[in-house]
């Protein structure tokens, strides 16, 4: 059997759809080929000399052996996860032929995952895109790029025409450099839709809303090297060691030196649990009962820090009052945890401190998930484990830049870092683009809808069936335009089918075909669908943020192969297209309709105010990525005397405060009061008012601060909480005196009405921000963290069974959310989870279907299904079952089953491993595949020599509805199917 | 003189594979052909180890014994290495190797498999150090270089330590004294059964 794991011998003689796979020859310039044709005698030869010890040496070997010898080296950044390895190049007469340990990176030290040992494959691949396609007839067909540009234009124009700018789906990527994400983004506002999103809403869109609700930016606080400081390491929904390998290597060796406590919490026993020092097994969907299982015994027991609570956080009490229900037996009968369990865990993680907590999209992608993860910061809040060495929320992103694409706001709520979409939003991009608010205001349908988040990606193509009344805009979307995103990590996938066919514009542009293409051929599509082959990221040049939020740059390694083109070109491209390049360029040089890098990233800086993205100049990131070797391992500071990065953090972690001349350093770990500002310290943002008002039992009410209470950064002039700097509070302190003259004309000239409201945000002169720095101060303010996050669907997170739950008993108690109207659509949770209780779907389905990653792949797959040095070795769709449940229906480990879905008649043929890494009742599949559909091998819908090596069912045919209210956030991680043998 | 070993650490082993693509990379090894893979032993199962394999180099090497051509040598490094151009593919090799390390590019028996290939401790083979007939025949001459196997330069977690046998000992030495637990070097438990706690 070739499935995963004990038997990894991989088949020479395969059959069926590998071998078919495979048939091509390879006739490309390869690496053997190009040294054959160069004629590269062998020249003198270096005598073996002493050897470096071990694997981890850490001095640089010479780079060229005869063979190699005038390659350059050039660094990259990974593409496949959000670690953020360097990738070590070489490169010969414009060819990539060898990859080399990046011994120099603070973050990786020399080491790969299989995917990141394997990414010189991806640019030299026969298989990826060579032209721009159109589907004529049914029949992919060669066209030009100006043809497919003038083409998809025009289409974009008629539909503008008749349905406007919002019936235009702009679907952009995590996989795109922050310039790529940034220009897309802009590309949707100046085309006039806040249809614009990417990855981040399928993977942490959950993690970005609940945690900056609760402190003030969503994002990882601390970094992967950080962990190597902490007692306990808790993963709580996640599974690094095949989502993140490389972060393994700090969490294993973390664990080692300082005798760790490593505690796994997952339904599965995964490749990460294997190495627990407690594992814990939950039913999936039952993370709020989880933690507040955990925190029962902490407030049980006393080993809350009231000190740290006291000062910094804000409704303890009430979240008191939820988590007192959560007894050890409710706990037990909802999660199926035994209560003595639950308190070892609790006493390790609130006593052997510091601790972390870690999750990925075991946690998120739940209709709970942006509770789950409120719950999860509550935690860690409760115990004090924020803003501190070996601690705080270590999210583990997805994608190698998924950070930053949503920092950037490729997104559907707001613009570019965080503004929002109000009014002010607007006209601070707007002075930073040098262009009308009002010609902006001119390209949307109304100001209205300007002002009014868009559809989440997770709902594209009801966007395009719903009824027109449904969708709240002026017409259905008739037109996606897919940049980078696959369509099988996208639940509902025989929903999509009507979507693919309902469209009268599909535009792929991608190095690879995707199921974008196969499933729109399979929907029935003759026509009206384009491909563009776009450059691997590793041939184009910029920034890309890692999940600790450090800022990489990645020189482009070789140019653009066949006639891919960078995203950039692309974006540019169909800006001309559209007429209004010259507006959104004005202030980045443009050189053969390629927009360059570094110019997008200084406009970036200009107007990144709220996140603290202004201080990393494309200047400084290149001599960060320079001088990496000169960074620490642990705190990843270089030391204060070097010339060029003296003083600062690896990759300038956000906020990194003021203009680059300011020189902050960055902020390794975020909200950290032991260190003054300028050097990374911080403290919890005031975002959500000063100070609230409360009702009292007694009917009266009471005004409660939201600032925080006699804490504050190290060397902080205000030795207490205190608001967001504005002029006016510059003013009330004496400090606008501080204020340069051109400072002041710059803030005058944002608001001649009123300039005392210009704020640290808004403030394009950085002076508000200069000044709060100089007196020691966060620029955004000094708050408390909220346990009660007011305005939130559940402000104190609560448990809901999922959509689709095995547990009907529960459901009365523990019901999903009702029926309302959000983004544009209506969520009908509530409706189909009581319609699957009283149709029985939980009798006729009773296996809970879970989904996750392997390591060999990544996202939907088809660039990793391409690869066959990673192809070789998962060869096959495949589901997890256990024992019992395989020996109750006959099911051989190995042999081919039906799984059968509670939605569509959804059906799915694939292999079954049978194991013990699930539990009883629990079924897993990883959501890499895709290519069939059905039953059926759709290798033929590809375009010729396309089709990736590998091809298997999508996990998402299966899974079914559930959306978050926050975020519209899918539910791939809980459902329920049937398996039988096939 | 360096005698060349490789040595994982089953406690820091996570079954990634950076080891098995790297060396596919570095050597453009075909499909179907595996010179280093995981093996995972009580997969999902409490107690689930994983441990990387390829041609352990061993010192009185079985391979070698057994081979009816004497195609297979070791190096002053102790690397184990052979001849493709000497090779008859009878698969002898492969039944006498304990860790199933020598692969064939075909299916067949006696003489019909091709020319055997295995790991080669990134060393090359018999032809001039870094040549082109080199390359093509057995991959990449890191050790020639100065570099070490790039499976072990590559490993995610540092589980997969290559070098000289008495060096990589001592830093697997020190790690397992400073982390108090596990001799999880593959093997050990059979070696010694119970008589060294773990």
């Amino acid at each position: 059997m070739l499935i995963k794991r004990t038997q990894q011998r991989s088949a020479i003689t395969s059959s069926g759809s590998i071998a078919a796979g495979l048939s091509g020859q390879r006739s490309g310039l390869d690496r053997r080929a190009f040294l054959r044709r160069s004629g590269l005698a062998g020249g003198a030869l270096a005598a073996l000399t002493t050897l470096p010890p071990g694997s981890v040496r850490t001095a640089k070997a010479a780079i060229a052996g005869p063979l190699t010898s005038g390659a350059t080296v050039r660094k990259s950044i990974c593409t496949h996860c959000s670690v953020g390895c360097t990738v070590t190049a070489e490169v010969l007469n414009g060819v990539w032929i060898g990859q080399e340990p990046s011994w120099d990176s603070p973050i990786n030290r020399g080491s790969h995952c299989a995917k990141g040992a394997s990414v010189r494959e991806l640019v030299h691949s026969e298989r990826r895109l060579r032209y721009p396609m159109k589907l004529v007839g049914g029949q992919w067909t060669r066209v030009s790029w100006d043809t497919a540009i003038n083409e998809i234009g025009d289409k974009l124009f008629e539909i503008r025409e008749k349905s406007g700018p919002d019936s235009v789906y702009w679907l952009g990527s995590a996989k795109m450099t922050n310039e790529g994400s940034y220009l897309f983004r802009k590309l949707g506002a100046f085309w006039g839709t806040n249809n614009t999103d990417h990855q981040a809403r399928i993977c942490h869109s959950t993690t970005v809303t609940g945690v900056a609700n609760t402190w003030g930016y969503g994002a990882m606080t601390n970094s992967y090297n950080d962990i190597r400081n902490a007692k306990t390491q808790m993963i709580m929904g996640g599974n690094p060691a095949e989502a993140h390998p490389v972060s393994l290597q700090h969490l294993l060796e973390g664990k080692e030196l300082q005798k760790a406590n490593f505690i796994v919490i997952d339904p599965r026993l995964t490749r990460t649990a294997a190495h627990a020092t407690e594992y814990v097994r939950m039913r999936p969907g039952t993370d709020i009962p989880v933690l507040y299982g955990i925190m029962w015994h902490i407030l049980q027991n006393g080993w809350e820090d009231q000190e740290f609570i006291r000062q910094r956080v804000y409704g303890f009490d009430d979240l008191r009052k939820e988590v007192e229900k959560w007894n050890p037996e409710e706990v037990e009968r909802v999660s199926g945890i035994p209560g003595e369990q639950l308190k070892r865990v609790a006493k390790m993680f609130a006593t052997e401190k510091p601790s972390t907590l870690i999750w990925a999209m075991g946690q998120t992608q739940k209709t709970v998930g942006t509770a789950n993860v409120r719950a999860s910061c509550i935690l860690l809040l409760m115990t004090g484990n924020v803003g501190g060495p070996g601690m705080g929320a270590n999210i583990f992103r997805g994608h190698d830049n998924v950070q930053g694409a949503t920092d950037v706001g490729l997104d559907i709520v707001t613009l570019p870092f965080y503004y929002g979409l109000a009014e002010g939003a607007w006209k601070h991009w707007a002075r930073v683009w040098e262009v009308d608010y009002d010609f902006l205001k001119s390209r949307f349908d109304s100001k209205q809808i300007m002002e009014t988040p868009g559809i989440p990606l997770t709902r594209w193509f009801e966007a395009a069936t719903l009824p027109k009344e449904q969708v709240a805009q002026k017409d259905n979307v008739r037109a996606v335009f897919v940049q980078g995103h696959a369509s099988n990590s996208i639940t509902r996938v025989p929903e999509s089918l009507n979507g693919l066919k309902a469209l009268e514009l599909l535009v792929i542009a991608d190095p690879h075909p995707t199921t974008w293409a196969s499933l729109s051929v399979e929907a029935g599509r003759k026509d009206g669908v384009y491909i563009l082959p776009v450059a691997t990221q590793f041939e184009c040049k910029g920034s890309r943020v890692a999940s600790n939020r450090s800022l990489q740059w990645g020189e482009q390694i070789v140019k653009p192969i066949f006639e891919s083109k960078d995203d950039l070109e692309v974006i540019y491209l169909v800006a001309k297209k559209l007429g209004f390049a010259d507006k959104m360029f004005k202030n980045i040089k443009v050189e053969n309709n390629l927009p360059e890098a570094e110019d997008t990233l200084r406009e970036m800086n200009r107007g990144s105010w709220s996140t603290g993205y202004c201080g990393q100049s494309p200047e400084r990131l290149k001599a960060h990525m320079k001088n990496q070797a000169k960074f620490d391992f642990l705190t990843m500071r270089a030391p204060k005397d070097d010339p060029e990065v003296g003083g600062d953090y690896y990759g300038l972690p956000w906020p990194c405060w003021g203009s680059p001349e300011v020189r902050h350093p960055g902020t390794p770990l975020l909200y950290n009061t032991n260190l003054s500002v300028m050097d990374g310290g911080g403290t919890f943002r005031p975002r959500f008012g000063i100070e609230r008002e409360e009702k009292l039992p007694d009917g009266t009410t009471r005004k409660v601060s939201l600032l925080a209470d006699g804490s504050y950064s190290k060397d902080s002039e205000i030795k207490d909480g205190y608001p967001e700097f504005t002029l006016a509070s510059l003013k009330k302190l004496g400090w606008d005196k501080d204020l340069s003259e051109t400072e002041m004309a710059t803030i005058t000239k944002i608001n001649s009405a009123n300039p005392d409201a210009v704020s640290w945000s808004l403030d394009l002169s950085g002076g508000i921000q200069r000044v709060a720095l100089k007196h020691g101060c966060v620029p955004y303010g000094n708050g408390k963290a909220r346990m009660n996050a007011f305005g939130l669907p559940d402000p104190i997170p609560v448990h809901r069974e999922p959509i689709y739950t095995p547990r009907v008993d529960l459901v009365a108690k523990y019901p999903t959310l009702p029926d309302a109207k959000q983004f544009r659509l209506p969520n009908i949770g509530f409706s189909v989870q009581k319609a699957a209780v009283e149709k029985g779907i939980a009798k006729q389905f009773p296996l809970i279907l879970s989904s996750g990653r392997l390591v060999e792949y990544e996202g939907g797959g088809e660039e990793t299904r391409t690869n066959p040095w990673l192809a070789e070795l998962q060869q096959d769709m495949f589901i997890e079952i256990s024992p019992a449940d395989a020996a109750d229906r006959g099911i051989k480990d190995g042999g081919w089953v039906w799984v059968t879905g509670a939605e569509n008649n959804s059906r799915a043929r694939m292999k079954a491993l049978v194991t013990e890494r699930v539990g009883k009742g629990v079924a897993w599949m990883p959501f890499h595949f895709g290519g069939w559909f059905a039953g059926k091998d759709l290798r033929g819908n590809y375009p010729k020599g396309t089709d990736p090596i590998v091809l298997g069912e999508s996990a998402n045919t299966i899974t079914t509805y559930g959306y978050d209210p926050a975020t519209g956030m899918q539910e791939p991680k809980v459902t329920l199917c049937q398996i039988a043998a096939a | 003189m360096a005698r060349m070993k490789f040595l994982c650490d089953a406690d820091r082993c996570i079954e990634c594979n950076a080891c098995v693509t790297a060396c596919k990379n570095e050597h453009e090894v075909p499909w179907g052909i595996n010179r280093r893979r995981v093996v995972t032993i009580n997969d999902g199962k409490p107690g689930e180890r994983s441990v990387s394999m390829a041609c352990m180099h061993c010192t009185d090497a079985p391979c070698a014994a057994v081979c009816p051509v004497n195609c297979i040598y070791t190096t002053a490094d102790g690397v184990v290495l052979h001849s493709k151009d000497l090779c008859i593919g009878c698969g002898y090799c492969f039944y006498a190797c304990p860790f199933g390390a020598p692969q064939y590019p075909k299916v067949g028996n006696f003489g019909s498999r091709g020319k055997m290939d295995k790991c080669t401790f990134c060393a090359g083979g018999p032809e001039a150090d870094g040549s082109k007939a080199e390359y093509e025949k057995y991959g990449a001459n890191r050790l020639a270089e100065g570099k070490l196997p790039l499976c072990a330069e590559m490993c995610s977690t540092k589980s997969l330590l290559a070098g000289d046998g008495e060096i990589i000992a001592q830093i697997y030495k020190e790690r397992v004294m400073k982390r108090g637990y596990g001799s999880g070097a593959w093997g050990w438990k059979t070696a010694y059964r119970e008589t060294i706690e773990s």
